[in-house]
């Protein structure tokens, strides 16, 4: 069964069968019968995703906090304030934001960076047969089902200042820092932040990059090497442009999960993270359960939002192939 | 290709990089959930002075782990369990069916699993309050709210994973079984259904995993009686001490049914991830 299924996907795509009509003795019945399907699908992503948008925008223009909260529908229509609050760099709020907005940037490219080129190293190297490549195989999507938190967990404690086994290595044996070093606070905290989501990230390029390889057929290779190109030679100009379209679409999906990333920085330093490694979400988190301030919560969530929307949108035109847009 | 001295070094050391990075982390989690908080409390060791499994029982009553095991249960299994029936629902009809308005519902459901959580924390909050304001039905800190926060979240990657297992079956299979009377919805239960089941049964997995380790909408939706383990793990560490030990030794607890699930389905939802990613 699973080498039907397998065998099936490389050419099927995910739209409907190519078939034409089918027979006509039930149209009538057919017809309610898609709609009557999806239905529960619709009124789910109605209410908790389409209208909680719709409203995200709406109270980015309320003035809210702590006693207009519990009533909410009623509070005051301040227009574009959360905005030009969040958005003038020489306040302390707006400053703050441009500051994330610039660091979550830097640490989406870097986590992004190196959980692509590990994900890419490990599947290419694990795409061969060779002796314990099973257990390999197995041990490296280890992370990637481990749940997030429980990474994180792990990562506190190990870059703990005291007791931790990272302080442990650097001090007691590698004798590199005359004192413990601080890793959870102040512009450390930025390090572990990065290393601890690329240890939880990179498997899931690992998975698709695997999954790539294999419908990279093994006598494309043959020809290339007949043709004089050495291993690194093919890597370049034969895997990658082959497994080309599946990396556009992962890239894709890591770089919306990481720019977003909230369990991670939240479990490592709580729900106030040191400034030095706050990200985008956190902060809105911060703004609107720290400070009770929903509305600058939900203007900085807005533009969020556009920005997210337009990022994607450049990058599909631009990478994506034409006939995968259409068919999207 | 053959397979040179210097490849095959390159690939030894590659790998046994990485391995050393994957190994660190779950060595440390494994080797601190067997020793006592006087040595976890210290400059770390590789090895137990002395071995214990006291932090495994220790764990139960330093913080209500039970409860929070029973919550995360309740709240994922529900939503796991409903995010499946609706994603079954809607897939059939986009990938078997041809209908109007197909293609705005499909990048519909394709679109706003682009967008992160943290765009809906807010608004959702809000209306649960206003909800439970105006008709008295609570959603904030209780199951409901964030069981249908869950549900809604998985969908549309469930759906999108389970087109992909439905539109690779031949059409063939549900027209026999539709010549011998049944109707195409019957059809689709008892002839492709039980063919995609694996299919069925890893994104069911992969959905649970989403919700087991889900800590964003968690730590606003949920209180000190519906916490999850997502969230309650944190306990551990108080003003007085932290139970590196018992933190470890519960989060092996509670990462190993999904850990062993998760690989026994692997296979099978690798195929739909890269099905997936490579349409």
């Amino acid at each position: 069964m699973s080498t039907l299924i397998q065998e099936a996907r490389p050419s099927t795509p995910a739209g409907p069968p190519a078939k034409g009509n089918q027979p006509t003795r039930r149209r009538r019945r057919r017809n309610v019968l898609p709609y009557v399907l999806v239905l529960p699908a619709l009124i789910a992503e109605l209410f908790i995703h389409i209208i909680p948008m719709g409203l995200g925008i709406w109270i980015a223009f309320l003035s809210l906090n702590q006693l207009s909260i519990r009533n909410w529908i009623n509070a005051d229509f301040i227009g574009f304030t959360n905005f030009l609050n969040g958005l003038n760099p020489t306040t302390a709020i707006g400053s703050q934001f441009f500051g994330t907005l610039g660091r979550t940037a830097v640490y989406t490219v870097l986590v992004l960076g190196f959980s692509w080129a590990l994900g890419t190293a490990a599947a290419y190297f694990l795409n061969a047969r060779f002796r314990g490549r099973a257990v390999l195989r197995t041990l490296y999507l280890l992370p990637y089902a481990l749940p997030v938190f429980v990474s994180a967990i792990a990562f506190a404690f190990m870059f703990n200042q005291r007791d931790g086994i990272i302080n442990k290595i650097l001090v007691d044996d590698l004798h590199l820092f005359a004192d413990r070093p601080f890793w959870l606070i102040g512009s450390n905290a930025f390090v572990v932040l990065v290393i601890a989501s690329i240890w939880t990230t990179w498997p899931f390029a690992f998975l698709l990059q695997l999954a790539a390889l294999q419908t990279v057929p093994e006598d494309v290779y043959e020809a290339a090497s007949l043709d004089g190109a050495g291993r690194i030679r093919q890597f370049f100009d034969v895997t990658l442009p082959m497994i080309r379209a599946s990396n556009v679409v992962m890239l894709l999906l890591m770089f919306l999960a990481t720019f977003n990333q909230f369990t991670v920085p939240f479990v490592l330093f709580g729900p106030s993270a040191p400034s030095e490694s706050l990200l985008i979400s956190p902060l809105i988190y911060q703004f609107s359960f720290g400070t009770w301030n929903f509305g600058l919560g939900g203007a900085v969530s807005t533009m969020l939002l556009v920005l997210l929307f337009v990022v994607s949108l450049i990058y599909i035109r631009l990478v994506m192939p034409k006939e995968r847009i259409r068919r999207a | 290709m053959r397979e040179t001295l210097s490849f095959k070094a390159v690939r030894a050391v590659v790998l046994t990089v990485i391995t050393g990075i994957v190994l660190l982390p779950l060595y440390v989690v494994l080797v601190s959930s067997f020793k006592p908080l006087r040595d976890v409390s210290g400059p770390f060791t590789w090895l137990p002075e002395t071995f214990t499994i006291e932090p495994y029982i220790q764990m139960w009553s330093t913080i209500p782990l039970a409860k929070y095991l029973f919550n995360s249960l309740i709240v994922t299994t529900l939503s796991t369990a409903l995010a499946l029936v609706i994603a079954v629902l809607a897939a059939f009809a986009l990938a078997r069916l041809r209908w109007r308005g197909q293609r705005s519902f499909s990048l519909l459901v394709l679109s706003t699993q682009m967008f992160p959580g943290i765009l809906f924390l807010l608004p959702l909050y809000l209306i649960f309050t206003q909800i439970q304001r105006t008709i008295g039905i609570q959603l904030n800190g209780n199951y409901a709210g964030l069981i249908i926060t869950y549900m809604t979240f998985s969908v549309p990657f469930a759906t999108w994973m389970l087109m992909g297992f439905f539109a690779s079956i031949p059409d063939e299979l549900e027209e026999a079984a539709m010549i011998d009377g049944t109707t195409r919805l019957g059809a689709f239960l008892r002839v492709v259904l039980p063919v995609v089941r694996p299919g069925i049964v890893a994104v069911g997995v992969f959905t649970f995993l989403n919700g087991w380790g889900e800590v964003l909408f968690a730590s606003v939706l949920t209180t000190s009686d519906t916490r999850t383990l997502a969230v309650g793990l944190q306990a551990f560490s108080s003003q007085v001490d932290v139970r590196w030990n018992e933190m470890m030794a519960a989060s092996i607890v509670i990462s190993l049914p999904v850990l062993i699930a998760f690989l026994l389905v692997q296979r099978h939802l690798v195929q739909g991830l890269a099905a997936g990613a490579v349409k």
